[in-house]
C-alpha cells in the first residue's frame, strides 16, 4: 500500500473535518477523493502532504512513517487548485525549483526541465512568466513542477476546479493519459462525480469527515453502499420505495407490463440528447418521479405532457438496496 | 470613448473651478513654501550655500542625521518584515493588540514619544536608565536614544506597507515551495521576499524620509547639544533662532531635497509594483 492513513481526526474548533478516517491507497493507481464541498476530502489530502497536521492518527507513505515529517521532507508532489505558480519566476524556473533546492547539477536540471516541459506541452513557453499563460497552461506547469522532484506520490487538490468546463474536460483526459505514461501513485480531490468516474482507477467517497465507500468507478456506480453514494454519483429518483437512476426506468404507453405502475407526465425538459420527464404516479401519494429518455425514444413513443404512461424499473440495472449490498459484500 | 464621455460629464466651469481650487490649495500649502526654502538657501549664491554647509557643526549634524536615520531604517526593516510575517502568517493570542500597538506611533505626538523614552531610560531618574548606566550604556543624550526615538516614530511605515501585500499574496506559493522541499528560510528568501520586494522598498523609502525629518522626539531625548547630539533638523531650528538664517536655509534645503529624492524614487518604483 503506497499511502496508508489510519485513524486520522482533524477538527477546527467545533467543526469536525475528519472523523477517525482510515484508508489505504494503492501504489501506481489514480485515486479520486470524491465528495461534497466541506466534506473533508481536501483536508485529508493536505494531511497526507503534511500541509496540515492531524489531531490524531498516522500517515504512512510507501512504508515510511510520515505523521511527524514536515511537508518538505515527505517528497510529495502537490498541485493546488489555484496553481500556486511562483509569479516572479519563468515557467522553466518554476519547474526547476524543487531540483535547485535539492542542489542538482545544472546540466541535469536543464535536461529534466526540458523533458517535463515537453511532457506537459509547454516547451515553447519556457521563458514566459506564469501571468502570460492561460489557466490550463498554468496548471500543466504546476503539474510539471510537482513531477520534477520525482515524488513518491502526486497529490492534486481540485486541480481543474478553477478552469472552464471545456478546458477541464481536456485536462482530465490528458491527466489520465499522463498517468498511464508516468505511473506515479496519484490522488486527486474532486467534487465532480463525472471527473472521478472518468479518470480514476479507484474512488474514495468522503462525506462529513467520514469515508462512505471505497471502490472502482463501476463498483460505486452499480453497487453503491448507501443512498448518499448512490445520489452523489448521479441523479436519482424514488419509485416504489427504492432509488433508481432516471434513465433506468422504462416508459410504456400501454398497460399490462408486469410490475409497471400507472402515471401521468406533468412536465418535460429537453437537454441536448435527452428529455427529462417529470411524471406523477397515479397512486394515493401522487409522488413525482423523474425519468430520462433519449429524444429519439421520446419522439417514437409520442410522449408529451398530460399523457398517461406506465413506468417500470429497467431489468438488469442494479437495485441498490442495503440488503443487496450486504448480500454481495 | 467611455473615458472621454465620463470626462465630459461635468460642465466646464465646474471643472475649471475644481482645478483652480486643487492647484491653488496645494501651491499655497506645499509648493510655494518649499520653493521659498530653496530660493532663500541660494539667495546669496551657490558659494554661500556651499560655505554654509561646510561649517563643522553643520557637517557633524548632517552626518549624525544620516547615521541615526540609516540605523533606524535598518532596524525598522528587519523588525518590520518579521512583524509583518508574524501578523499575516501566524495566529497567536494578542495578535490584534499587537496590530493596534503598531499604529500607536502614528497617533502619538513625537514629543510625547521623547518624554516617554526619558521616563524609561533617563540615566538618573528613569525606570531602567540607571541600570543601563551602571553597565556603561548611555541611551539618553546619545545616539542610541536618538535611534530609538526615530525607530519608534517610523515603526508603522514598513509594516503597513508590507502587511496588505503579504495578505494579498496568500500562502499558496509558500506551501508549494515547502512541498517541493524548501526549508522555511529558503521559502522566505526565494518566494516570499520577491513577492513583497516592492512593498519593502516602498516602506524603507518612506521610513527613511520620515527618519531624516524627525524633530520632536529626537529633540527631547538628545539634549540638543551642538557638535554632539544635534541632528540636522535640530540644527536648523538652532541656527534660525540664532539669526544664522543662511545656514538654517541651506540645511533646510538639503533636508527638503533628500525627502523629495525619496519621493521621486518611490514614484519611479510604483509603476513597476503595479505591473
Amino acid at each position: 500500500m503506497s499511502i496508508s492513513v489510519s485513524g486520522i481526526t482533524k477538527t477546527y474548533g467545533d467543526f469536525v473535518a475528519l472523523d477517525n478516517v482510515s484508508v489505504d491507497l494503492p501504489t501506481g493507481q489514480l485515486t479520486a477523493l470524491l465528495g461534497p464541498s466541506g466534506g473533508g476530502k481536501s483536508t485529508l489530502l493536505r494531511v497526507i502532504a503534511g500541509l496540515e497536521t492531524a489531531d490524531s492518527g498516522t500517515v504512512t507513505i510507501e512504508g515510511t512513517e510520515a505523521t511527524h515529517l514536515p511537508a518538505q521532507k515527505r517528497n510529495v508532489g502537490f498541485v493546488f487548485q489555484h496553481y500556486a505558480a511562483f509569479k516572479h519566476m519563468s515557467v522553466a524556473k518554476n519547474v526547476a525549483f524543487g531540483l535547485e533546492i535539492r542542489k542538482r547539477p545544472k546540466a541535469e536540471i536543464k535536461q529534466k526541465v526540458d523533458e517535463l516541459l515537453s511532457l506537459v506541452h509547454l516547451s515553447q513557453f519556457a521563458d514566459r512568466l506564469p501571468s502570460q499563460l492561460s489557466g490550463g497552461q498554468r496548471q500543466r506547469m504546476a503539474l510539471a513542477r510537482a513531477l520534477a522532484i520525482e515524488p513518491t506520490v502526486l497529490l492534486l487538490d481540485e486541480p481543474f476546479g478553477a478552469l472552464d468546463a471545456k478546458v477541464r474536460k481536456e485536462l482530465r483526459e490528458w491527466l489520465r493519459r499522463l498517468h498511464d505514461e508516468v505511473h506515479v501513485t496519484t490522488v486527486f480531490v474532486t467534487h465532480d462525480q463525472e471527473e472521478a468516474l472518468e479518470v480514476a482507477d479507484e474512488i474514495v467517497v468522503i462525506n462529513e469527515g467520514r469515508i462512505e465507500q471505497v471502490g472502482t468507478p463501476d463498483d460505486l456506480y452499480d453497487r453503491p453502499a448507501n443512498d448518499f453514494v448512490m445520489s452523489f454519483l448521479g441523479p436519482t429518483t424514488e419509485i416504489l420505495g427504492e432509488l433508481h437512476r432516471p434513465h433506468d426506468i422504462e416508459v410504456f404507453t400501454h398497460p399490462g407490463i408486469a410490475g409497471s405502475v400507472p402515471a401521468r407526465i406533468v412536465r418535460e425538459l429537453r437537454v441536448g440528447f435527452e428529455v427529462r420527464l417529470t411524471v406523477e404516479l397515479l397512486d394515493a401519494a401522487h409522488d413525482e418521479v423523474t425519468v430520462t429518455v433519449t429524444r429519439a425514444h421520446h419522439r417514437s413513443l409520442g410522449l408529451g405532457p398530460d399523457l398517461d404512461v406506465w413506468l417500470s424499473p429497467t431489468r438488469g440495472a442494479t437495485v441498490p438496496t442495503m440488503a443487496s449490498v450486504e448480500a454481495t459484500a | 470613448m467611455a473615458s472621454e464621455a465620463s470626462r465630459l460629464r461635468e460642465p466646464l466651469p465646474v471643472r475649471l473651478a475644481l482645478r483652480t481650487v486643487t492647484i491653488g490649495y496645494v501651491a499655497a500649502l506645499v509648493g510655494i513654501p518649499t520653493t521659498l526654502v530653496f530660493r532663500n538657501a541660494f539667495a546669496d549664491g551657490l558659494g554661500t550655500f556651499v560655505h554654509a554647509l561646510g561649517e563643522p557643526a553643520v557637517v557633524h549634524a548632517l552626518e549624525l542625521t544620516a547615521t541615526v536615520a540609516l540605523l533606524a531604517v535598518l532596524i525598522n526593516l528587519v523588525f518590520g518584515v518579521t512583524v509583518s510575517m508574524l501578523l499575516v502568517r501566524h495566529d497567536f493570542p494578542g495578535k490584534r493588540v499587537l496590530s493596534a500597538l503598531i499604529d500607536v506611533p502614528l497617533a502619538i505626538s513625537p514629543v510625547v514619544v521623547g518624554l516617554a523614552l526619558l521616563l524609561v531610560y533617563n540615566p538618573r531618574t528613569g525606570w531602567w536608565g540607571p541600570t543601563l548606566q551602571s553597565w556603561g550604556l548611555q541611551v539618553i543624550f546619545s545616539t542610541p536614544g536618538m535611534v530609538m526615538a526615530t525607530v519608534f516614530v517610523a515603526l508603522p511605515l514598513v509594516i503597513r506597507e508590507i502587511v496588505p501585500v503579504l495578505t494579498e499574496l496568500g500562502d499558496d506559493q509558500e506551501q508549494a515551495a515547502r512541498s517541493l522541499g524548501a526549508r522555511a528560510s529558503q521559502t522566505f528568501r526565494r518566494i516570499t521576499l520577491p513577492g513583497i520586494k516592492w512593498a519593502v522598498v516602498y516602506g524603507v523609502v518612506l521610513s527613511l524620509a520620515r527618519s531624516l525629518g524627525e524633530f520632536g522626539a529626537v529633540k527631547v531625548v538628545s539634549g540638543n547639544i551642538a557638535d554632539q547630539t544635534q541632528t540636522a533638523t535640530l540644527l536648523v531650528e538652532a541656527k534660525y533662532q540664532g539669526f544664522e538664517q543662511t545656514a538654517a536655509y541651506a540645511v533646510a534645503a538639503v533636508l527638503a531635497f533628500a525627502a523629495m529624492a525619496c519621493l521621486v524614487v518611490v514614484s519611479i518604483l510604483r509603476p513597476e509594483e503595479d505591473s
